[in-house]
């Protein structure tokens, strides 16, 4: 508790670090899933082609494409640009599908009487698949930040230092509440984006509301299969 | 492109796969650690999958479980058992696995639980007995969404005992903490290029064995078809057109 104290400062600094680390990926990710996702529902080339590369990024490991980013994208090897850039990779590829998967699952019907009604196909995507699909991309976006959040930390390996950073400080120095407050900091964050995650969707989606544990369900539909399929 | 010309320079240099700091060294216990660490997690997690799959018990406790063990970052649970628990191999050891239980868990669970019931029910009908039917039909029905829940794993693992090599402890992520204090991009873009590689061959080879284990004619674990049909009559079916004529 001392340690709390007397290091509190230090605490917020690299707390706010990790939140603002965490944030643009997230919403970069899910925003360039958007169009690819439906590109994927579109052409069946265009699905093989986009699905089997969102497969091949996610399958990188983290640290070594931190590394690689900087020889690709003209950064220096200390640039938090090259974290953010390869979190944003991770956060595209694990969303793209799930956005495939929730735009593929509003019927067919409720698109045709769309367009029947006089929606163009922007308007009708924008305006009646996307609602939809909701609740689908909801759940993604919450696997998403949650792995995010806690992929922030490896940063702190090649110096972009996040909550991270007490976990390399406290090993250095055999210190262990250094590394409990790390983890619990990082878990604390990660529920915190959930919770706002959860109450953006029901603000958005107020129809899910009266469905009792349709948001639930979804979610646990996503993060069984996210730990399977790619 | 200079940074590839000296990370490719180093990869090919003969004297930097030799020795016991060699990359032929660490390539062999990065497979090593990976494979041991595989091993003990499927162990652990295919039979208690398997277990929750077939009978639903249990499901309440372990979904949570494993959705929550995402959010916890792994370098902080490895190095905080390396500092409980002392050097060595077993404290990272102890961490990896913890971290590769989940993917197999939820392939070997969520696989038993696709199996369409009406399949089950039928094997029990002609004389499966529980034991027989889960495995003679559940789990080769279920076989290509376990591999896939290793195929995860493997990522996982591959991609965590990098990270972990911030312990003395060798694999292949030696050579990214070995040249960042001296600045040696060479080195650690060359390290990179290996565990990338490494990586991409894996989950290669691991949906090869996905594709080879789903059995003929079961859709189980592949992508359906992509185009949404609707559910409307066909437009030629004149009683759609003019109910009443």
């Amino acid at each position: 508790m001392t340690w709390l104290a007397g290091n509190w400062p230090q605490l917020v600094d690299y707390g706010l670090a990790h939140v603002l680390l965490s944030i643009p990926p997230i919403i970069v990710g899910f925003l360039l899933s958007l169009p690819f996702g439906w590109l994927a529902n579109r052409y069946r080339v265009s699905r093989g082609v986009l699905l089997t590369l969102g497969g091949i990024l996610y399958a990188i490991p983290s640290l070594p494409l931190f590394v690689l980013l900087p020889s690709l994208i003209g950064t220096k090897i200390l640039d938090p640009l090259n974290v953010e850039v390869a979190l944003t990779i991770y956060a595209f590829a694990l969303m793209l599908r799930t956005t495939a998967d929730g735009l593929a699952s509003v019927g067919g019907d409720v698109k045709l009487s769309a367009t029947a009604v006089g929606y163009g196909a922007f308007r009708r995507f924008v305006g009646v698949e996307l609602p939809l699909a909701g609740p689908v991309l909801l759940a993604g976006i919450r696997v998403v930040s949650v792995s995010t959040v806690s992929l922030v930390t490896i940063g702190s390996v090649i110096g972009v230092n996040s909550l991270g950073f007490f976990f390399l400080d406290g090993y250095q120095r055999s210190f262990f509440t250094e590394v409990w407050v790390g983890i619990g900091g990082t878990l604390l964050i990660a529920l915190v984006f959930d919770a706002l995650l959860v109450l953006a969707g029901r603000a958005l989606m107020p129809w899910t509301r009266t469905r009792r544990g349709a948001l639930t369900a979804a979610y646990g539909r996503a993060q069984s299969r996210w730990a399977v399929l790619r | 492109m200079n940074s590839y010309t000296a990370a490719f320079a180093w990869l090919f240099s003969g004297k930097n796969w030799a020795g016991p700091t060699g990359i032929g060294q660490r390539l062999v216990e990065h497979l090593g650690y990976s494979a041991l660490t595989l091993l003990i997690a499927i162990v652990i997690a295919v039979p208690l999958g398997l277990y929750i799959g077939h009978t639903g018990r249990g499901r309440a406790v372990v979904v949570p479980f494993t959705g929550a063990l995402r959010a916890l970052p792994t370098l902080g649970l490895v190095i905080l058992l390396a500092l409980w628990l002392g050097f060595g191999l077993t404290p990272p050891l102890i961490a990896l696995v913890i971290l590769a239980i989940p993917p197999v868990l939820a392939g070997a669970y969520s696989g038993i639980e696709s199996v369409d019931r009406e399949t089950v029910d039928a094997a029990r009908s002609i004389g499966f007995t529980g034991w027989g039917a889960l495995w003679q039909v559940e789990v080769p029905l279920a076989l290509p969404l376990i591999v896939g829940g290793v195929r995860s794993a493997v990522l996982q693992v591959v991609a965590t005992w990098t990270v972990a090599a911030y312990l003395p402890l060798g694999g292949l992520g030696r050579f990214l903490y070995d040249g960042l204090p001296v600045r040696d991009y060479a080195e650690m873009l060359g390290g990179s290029i290996v565990v990338i590689a490494l990586a991409l061959a894996l989950d290669g080879a691991f949906a090869l064995v996905q594709r080879a284990v789903t059995p003929r004619g079961v859709v189980a674990g592949r992508v359906s078809d992509i185009r949404t049909s609707t559910q409307s009559p066909d437009r030629k079916e004149r009683t759609w057109l003019a109910p009443e004529a």
